[in-house]
């Protein structure tokens, strides 16, 4: 009895720390945020945007971007798991910060936030071109819109631009619509067609361009229409995702408060849109949202319960596998009815959608091809918005063995029927 | 008999005076000394085909050489670890990723299951060896008994004087020493002793006309078709005997009872090996035994009809008719049968065999391997010595003597002396044949020669051996009989002879001490000070891979080590020495000869981890990669166009220093071969970055990997293993900045068009 107890005590323990250890691993949000600043005044003008982010649990940790004790790791672990760089005008970080740490800590998995503005400096452009983003290389270009501004009192130049041209994506902006036009003031950036991995979230009006807007237009403006993007999101391959914005202060709480009426348009908003367009997005960014993972993947044969490490040609099997999405709190189960799984050597033999029992378990059996090799389970689902899935298992299927092949073949009838009837005629005509 | 009394002399010879001292004071009757001298003679040659080819045993240590003896040594592992049917049965998925290998239908497992039979008739008798120790040891055991056959073979030919001496040749001759020394476990070790025990028992068949010798002679066969792919050599050439007889009127009951039996019994038995399958009635290869065993029941048949008729003009017109309506029936099924898809082609390698030139031109494959090379004489002499001097002599001895036996001989002797010409690994097959004609021409003279000596202390010369003795006597340019000084010219000749003996005994122990007995896996060199170095680096990185990648891990190297990286190292690879689909061959050698980031995509659509790459520049080691690659470029752009042969070559010529060309400089196989190699100062006054193995100074010193990086290279720089940067775990995670950069180029690559 006690030793069986000391058992079930021996075994829970670690049981327990693996739970324990899962757990914390298992929440994908971020926690812990460095923010950098040029100053600490946009601490204060930017109280709004902080605010909402410690309101939903992050711990935010602000520093100068020139402090020389910054660093993103200690001992080989990143203290960090987010950063957000409010410095546009920052020439050179402080401590052990440069473009390819910044670069490895997104390579590691975690996520950025960067605002660029109008005069940024060559550092934010060099982070945002590793992204795939490139500004507009005029340093005094501002994205200027002469048909859909933001009207206000004084005619102004037209840099103040009220957008509503939004990326059609409830993963990334939320279910609740954005009524209002999102204000912005700043500098366009342009992102290569080739490159699938740069979505545009935000995008200039048809008839906007990036130029300086203080000195005449001696030649046309590199950057016009709605290739100008004005806020863009990156989601690498390791699912890291990265918010690019070519303008600080829509991130202000003076923008956050002022009503916007679009030139051109009668409805005037009490409110733009920015607070609820930007913090929507953050919740995107921070992996509050649109995170899915896969767990228990499981094959075997039909009507077996076991895993084999083995398949013979013409099997039947069965696959499943869960998957789930963050809400923010809990996990929870995914529905979709484009899963497809790929039994894969060099190129796919089979291609199936999987069913789903609305509970997360995907599932669905097939025939293994009439082809031995080693093979793979294959899931690749990416969705936009959502973290790419890419599951692969690899199996080999195997030819028969020499005793599962049919055992008499009609066509063989004849050769049984004259070597016996040899037997017969060479016992019968014995002398 | 008189060949009994013969065979006396050379065994007397050979034996010292105080043997036969000590055989008149035991006071035997001259057969039964004759016996005695015969069976220990036969016993030490016995034991001296065994030890000799203990040098690399006694050099290095017992273990496996080579390449393909890999392969065979890790399935005889898996056949004694889980029984004959989970061998026969095996799909291995660690070579050919992804494709897979079915081992128990894609090999010939008569070495294996030797190997095997013996391992446990061993653990059955109480010794505890190691699988190992079977395997290295299987070679020289079957060279043994091939001095047997070789003894009753040549007995049978001509004499048992010439089959001693065609046994002690055998024993010795470096031809087959190559492929027989202990660690070569491959399958070359057993075959030669089957394929000279089926052609032993067939002619004694044919001797015969027994039923029991043919049976004998269609297992010896079997055994051979179990053991090597070489056995078409044996079912093309008892056919072409067979015509030969038949043309020349030799055509005799004894003849066909022996044939029909061995083909029928032979094919039937071939069929259960699943390698070859039903090749012998569906390939082009195997039609000839069948188109002879047509033609003899034709030749039965005939003679029946001639018997029946008993009319010469009668007869010959319907011979006129069955042989053209045969002959016609024959070409006709053939056609239908080739241009039906039923009966195969034959293969490039059989064409490779009959035309020297038809590899080199079509199978790049083939003609990339130095043991496919046509022959150079200084190898015939280097693997012959003075059998290739012997050997014509001996032919003329046979065609002196013609029977049906040496007929046989002569036609084994000059079709696989042709082969040998043809390809160098081909030698081994010619070595029995040259053995055992040499044997003819060593016995014959020096019997003629002891006559002689006794003849003229003798008043009377003895009657049998006078008309053989005056023609050696001859044609060897010494004095007619009747001259005084024939028996002085006699005991020269005697002594020439057994100086030339000696010598060949010198030159076999020499060459197999230098040449034959390097397990080419560990290599040595001598030191400056003359002591011996050793480079262990093939072992040392097998292991390596052993004990630091992942199980699962896929590594990619040239196909040449394949074989040892899933032996040694345990991993799964994407090529090895079974080089049956040339299309995922070429595929790898795309890669080795693409640019880097070309090359990655072609690695990761193959879910390759490693890559392994040889290199000698350090050490001056000659057969590494660099040196292969122009096979690879070869094959790669044999199957993909994209790659072309000039691109690498400057003016024609392959060079690897400043002035090489561009995409030489740049492709993946350079760099990795290369790689941080400009930083090494190699020898002393050449400068950092000078290739030893090609003697010039690199013209690539500044070498970046971007998509690979080293993980391991040897002590002497002999293997080099580089990791394929993202570790694609459960999927392709490829990161950030990766991504990024591939986005970069092709930027770039839009902007610039």
């Amino acid at each position: 009895m006690l030793r069986k107890l000391l058992w079930i005590l021996l075994i829970s323990f670690p049981l327990f720390a693996i739970l324990c250890a899962s757990f914390s691993e298992e929440n994908p949000t971020d926690r812990r945020v460095l923010v950098l600043l040029d100053d600490f005044a946009i601490k204060s003008s930017h109280s709004l945007y902080f605010k909402s982010l410690e309101s939903r649990g992050f711990d935010l940790d602000f520093k100068l971007a020139g402090d020389p004790k910054l660093a993103l790791q200690r001992y080989g672990q990143y203290l960090y798991d987010a950063a957000i760089l409010f410095c546009p005008t920052v020439e050179r970080f402080g401590g052990s910060i440069h473009v390819a740490s910044l670069l490895d800590f997104v390579d590691s998995g975690h996520d950025l936030i960067i605002a660029a503005d109008a005069s940024g400096s060559e550092l934010i452009r060099d982070i945002a071109v590793e992204c795939g983003v490139d500004f507009d290389e005029d340093p005094a270009a501002f994205v200027i819109d002469h048909t859909s501004y933001a009207v206000s009192e004084t005619e102004g130049d037209h840099t103040l631009i009220a957008s509503d041209d939004l990326i059609q994506s409830e993963v990334i902006l939320g279910s609740k619509k954005i009524e209002a036009p999102v204000l912005f003031k700043g500098i366009g950036h342009s992102i290569n067609p080739a490159n699938n991995l740069v979505l545009k979230v935000l995008s200039a009006s048809p008839a906007a361009y990036s130029a300086n807007p203080n000195s005449k237009l001696s030649s046309p403006p590199t950057l016009t229409g709605s290739a100008i993007s004005l806020v863009s999101v990156v989601q690498a391959r390791n699912n890291a995702r990265v918010l690019i914005s070519g303008s600080l202060s829509m991130f202000s709480n003076w923008f956050f408060r002022s009503g916007v009426q679009k030139a051109g348009s009668t409805t005037k908003y009490e409110k733009c849109g920015n607070e609820q367009f930007l913090t929507e997005l953050s919740k995107w960014v921070f992996h509050e949202r649109g995170h899915l993972k896969a767990v228990n993947v499981r094959h075997h044969k039909v009507g077996e319960v076991d895993e084999p490490s083995i398949y013979r040609i013409k099997d039947d099997l069965d696959y499943s596998v869960e998957v789930y999405e963050w809400s923010g709190t809990s996990w929870e189960p995914y529905v979709a009815d484009d899963l497809q799984v790929q039994f894969y050597m060099m190129s796919p033999y089979v291609l199936k959608t999987l069913s789903t029992d609305h509970k997360g378990r995907y599932y669905t059996s097939f025939k293994v091809p009439d082809v031995y090799g080693v093979f793979q389970f294959k899931v690749e689902y990416q969705r936009l918005g959502y973290t790419s899935l890419s599951l692969s298992k690899q199996i080999p299927v195997r030819p028969f063995r020499h005793n599962e092949y049919e055992r008499f073949i009609p066509a063989a009838y004849p050769y049984y029927g004259a070597s016996f009837s040899m037997v017969m005629f060479d016992i019968g005509f014995r002398e | 008999m008189v060949s009994a009394k013969m065979d006396k002399s050379p065994a007397d010879l050979l034996a010292s005076p105080g043997l036969a001292s000590l055989l008149k004071s035991l006071k035997l009757k001259t057969k039964q000394q004759e016996l005695l001298i015969r069976v220990s003679i036969l016993c030490l040659v016995y034991v001296l085909a065994f030890i000799t080819r203990l040098f690399s045993v006694l050099r290095y240590e017992s273990m496996i050489h080579e390449f393909d003896p890999y392969f065979n040594y890790r399935v005889t592992q898996y056949l004694t670890q889980k029984g004959f049917y989970e061998f026969w049965n095996w799909f291995d998925s660690e070579s050919w990723y992804p494709l897979g290998r079915i081992i128990g239908g894609t090999l010939y497992p008569g070495l294996m299951v030797t190997a095997a039979l013996i391992y446990w008739i061993l653990r059955f008798l109480r010794f505890a060896v190691h699988i190992r120790e079977v395997c290295v040891l299987t070679a020289p055991f079957f060279a043994s008994n091939t001095t047997l056959v070789a003894y009753f073979f040549g007995k049978e030919l001509w004499d048992s004087g010439a089959g001693l001496v065609a046994a002690a040749l055998i024993a010795i001759c470096p031809g087959y020493i190559s492929r027989s020394v202990a660690g070569s476990y491959d399958n070359e070790g057993v075959a030669i002793f089957a394929l000279l025990l089926t052609f032993y028992l067939f002619v004694k068949a044919v001797n015969t006309g027994s039923l029991a010798w043919a049976l004998a002679s269609a297992f010896g066969y079997f055994y051979m078709v179990s053991a090597w792919g070489g056995y078409v050599f044996i079912i093309n050439l008892i056919p072409l005997y067979v015509l030969v007889l038949l043309i020349t009127g030799r055509y005799s009951m004894r003849l066909y009872v022996a044939y029909n039996s061995m083909y029928v019994l032979g094919m039937l038995l071939a069929m259960q090996i699943r390698f070859v399958g039903f090749q012998h009635v569906q390939s082009g290869e195997h039609m000839a035994a069948m188109g002879v065993f047509f033609l003899m029941q034709v030749f039965y048949f005939l003679d029946w009809v001639k018997y029946l008729l008993n009319d010469p003009k009668k007869f010959h017109t319907f011979l006129r008719i069955t042989v053209t309506s045969a002959v016609g029936l024959g070409v006709i099924a053939l056609g239908v049968g080739t241009a039906s898809g039923y009966i195969s082609p034959w293969t490039g390698r059989f064409y490779s065999l009959l035309d020297p030139t038809y590899a080199k031109d079509h199978i790049p494959i083939i003609a990339s391997v130095s043991e496919h090379q046509p022959t150079a004489w200084s190898s015939f002499m280097f693997d012959f010595h003075i059998l290739l001097l012997l050997f014509p002599a001996g032919l003329y001895f046979c065609f002196k003597r013609l029977s049906d036996a040496t007929i046989f001989i002569v036609m084994y002797g000059l079709t696989s002396m042709y082969f040998a010409g043809v390809m160098v690994r081909l030698i081994l097959v010619a070595t029995p044949a040259v053995c055992l004609i040499s044997a003819i021409a060593v016995s014959a003279t020096i019997k003629n020669l002891t006559q002689l000596v006794r003849a003229k202390s003798k008043p009377s010369p003895v009657g049998p051996g006078k008309g053989t003795s005056s023609t050696k006597a001859s044609s060897k340019g010494s004095p007619d009989q009747s001259m005084p000084f024939q028996k002085n010219g006699a005991i020269a000749l005697l002594l020439g002879v057994f100086y030339l003996l000696t010598r060949y005994a010198v030159h076999c122990t020499w060459v197999t001490s230098e040449a034959y007995s390097s397990p080419s896996i560990v290599l040595a060199a001598r030191g400056a000070h003359g002591n011996r170095v050793i480079f262990d680096d093939y072992r040392e990185a097998y292991f390596w891979l052993r004990q630091n990648t992942p199980p699962d891990a896929k590594v990619m190297s040239w196909w040449d080590y394949g074989y040892q990286i899933t032996a040694m190292g345990n991993r799964t690879v994407i090529v090895d020495n079974n080089t049956w689909n040339n299309t995922h061959i070429a595929t790898v050698g795309r890669a080795m000869s693409s640019y880097e980031d070309e090359a990655y995509e072609i690695m990761r659509s193959l879910d390759v981890d490693y890559v392994l790459v040889v290199f000698g520049g350090v050490t001056g080691y000659s057969s590494d990669d660099i040196n292969k690659f122009l096979w690879m470029v070869r094959i790669g752009g044999g199957v993909f166009p994209v790659i072309k042969e000039p691109d690498y070559l400057v003016n024609g010529e392959y060079r690897v220093d400043k002035g090489a060309a561009p995409k030489m400089l740049n492709c993946l196989m350079y760099k990795l071969s290369y790689y941080r190699f400009g930083e090494l100062t190699t020898e002393y006054g050449k400068p950092p970055g000078y290739d030893r193995a090609r003697g010039v100074e690199i013209g690539n010193k500044d070498i970046k990997l971007e998509h690979l990086e080293e993980a391991f290279t040897t002590s002497n720089w002999i293997i080099r293993i580089y990791k394929v940067k993202p570790q694609i775990i459960g999927g392709d995670q490829l990161t950030l900045s990766l991504a990024l950069r591939d986005y970069t180029c092709y930027g770039s690559a839009e902007f610039m068009a």
